[in-house]
């Protein structure tokens, strides 16, 4: 394909390129939603798992498997075509939504725990020592710890997310994927789609990735870093 | 026995059910007493502190304090813990608070004192050690021995009944041994009540006012520091103060 006819139609992509944009944002706006409703599922979730409520704590494992390993797509065909079936209608875009929490959530928790464990035990106990309660103990200083050894983890996943939004096509949600796809069954103009469905989504990714190593530079040097020998 | 502050009776530990760790163990400080508790590792020495500290849970026996048993309750615990403070072998600062924050933190939430009144206390006992020009430096800027000097003062801020150390200079380079320990002499020429762990046996010489040669969770002899280090009932605590290298004549 690229050996026979390597020149690329521009004036073509220039003047689809605004789709793209439209595409771009309607990604972007589901990925933020999805991300930060991930992030507050997951550290609910590592509260429960780490204060050890009785029912909860089963509840949350048993989601945690379940979402990790299953696909996203099928997360997906679940809420947009079974959930109906219950009587539960949603679009298009909360089930995009939905579907990115139920997913990140369970990646977002496992984050939180690493940062947890990390935490030397020795640090729970000169708290104890020193009179405070588990609840301060976990705010106070167990928190501040783990968020910066899962700063990198955070970051990881965040992209991890953006990426899995390729899939939203799937339930009819006009993304970057979708539209790529409509133009090559349109016009047939694969490569042209296909080259800025890539470059769509390095002009996302690109800049929260020079952002996340940015963070994790700052974390690393706040400091303080880790405990432990000297 | 004089007025006694902090008691065990008959106290057991085993970590597995079966093969206890800390034997029956009756023991007894007074206020303003310091004891040195020697003894092989693995003897149960650092559990016996733990115990004591509430770290670990004990299988049978009584942990008094100023002669009244401790609750169960979570509140009883609290309030107990803060009346006996531990310090701990690994330098053990909260990393991500300076030196300051690290002291004045548990004064402040955990006994509601004035922020201002524990911030002029706590530079009052940073200047003590020879750390105040440190109080706005983070732990991974200090030594060893800075780090664990801080951490005393961090548990000498609560005002505590008991100071409960824990071989606090095992993780420590040669030269740093000593101004901890120098830290830990004055006070108890203040009269602090304190139990230490230790395996510097100049120091214990130095310091206690009883020793206890603890071997196999069991209390083996309990003299004073003249009488045990010169010498030493049993066959165990000879035996093991050869370990040291110790010319008993010379001392």
């Amino acid at each position: 394909m690229w050996g026979s006819d390597v020149i690329m139609d521009y004036g073509f992509m220039a003047e689809y390129a605004l789709m793209y944009v439209k595409a771009a944002e309607l990604t972007i706006k589901i990925s933020a939603y999805g991300i930060i409703g991930a992030f507050a599922v997951g550290l609910i979730c590592c509260l429960i798992k780490e204060l050890k409520i009785p029912v909860l704590y089963r509840i949350v494992q048993m989601y945690i498997e379940l979402s990790r390993n299953t696909p996203l797509i099928i997360q997906l065909f679940f809420l947009y075509f079974g959930f109906p079936k219950m009587g539960i209608v949603l679009s298009s875009r909360s089930c995009g939504i939905i579907g990115l929490i139920f997913l990140g959530g369970s990646y977002m928790a496992e984050a939180f725990r690493t940062g947890i464990d990390s935490v030397p035990n020795v640090q729970r106990e000169s708290a104890y020592s020193l009179g405070m309660t588990k609840r301060q103990t976990f705010l106070r200083i167990i928190i501040p710890q783990a968020v910066a050894t899962s700063v990198p983890v955070f970051c990881a996943n965040v992209i991890f997310l953006i990426k899995e939004t390729s899939v939203f096509s799937a339930v009819a949600l006009a993304d970057l994927m979708y539209v790529t796809k409509d133009l090559i069954g349109l016009y047939y103009k694969t490569d042209e789609a296909l080259l800025m469905l890539v470059i769509s989504y390095l002009i996302i990714l690109l800049p929260i990735s020079f952002i996340s190593s940015w963070i994790e530079r700052r974390v690393r040097y706040a400091g303080f870093g880790n405990t432990g020998s000297v | 026995m004089g007025d006694s502050i902090l008691k065990t009776v008959g106290l057991t530990k085993s970590f597995d059910g079966k093969n206890p760790v800390l034997k029956d163990i009756d023991f007894s400080i007074n206020k303003g007493e310091v004891v040195v508790i020697i003894g092989p590792s693995g003897c149960g020495k650092s559990t016996f502190l733990r115990c004591l500290s509430l770290l670990e849970n004990i299988d049978s026996g009584e942990i008094l304090l100023a002669g009244k048993p401790i609750g169960l309750d979570k509140k009883d615990i609290h309030k107990y813990r803060e009346k006996i403070g531990m310090v701990f072998q690994s330098y053990d600062l909260f990393p991500h608070k300076t030196v300051l924050q690290n002291i004045i933190l548990a004064p402040v939430i955990v006994q509601k004192r004035k922020k201002e009144e524990v911030n002029r206390e706590a530079e009052k006992l940073l200047e003590r050690v020879g750390l105040l020009e440190k109080k706005n430096v983070y732990p991974r800027q200090l030594s060893g021995g800075q780090k664990q000097r801080a951490a005393i003062v961090r548990s000498l801020i609560m005002n505590p009944e008991v100071l409960l150390l824990d071989e606090i200079t095992a993780a420590l380079d040669p030269e740093m041994v000593r101004e901890v320990l120098q830290v830990v002499l004055e006070l108890a020429k203040e009269g602090m009540t304190m139990i230490i762990v230790t395996h510097e046996m100049n120091f214990a010489k130095a310091v206690a006012d009883r020793v206890i040669f603890l071997d196999n969770g069991e209390i083996a002899e309990e003299e004073t520091p003249q009488e045990f280090f010169e010498c030493p009932k049993t066959e165990r605590a000879k035996k093991f103060l050869n370990t040291f290298d110790y010319e008993t004549s010379k001392i």
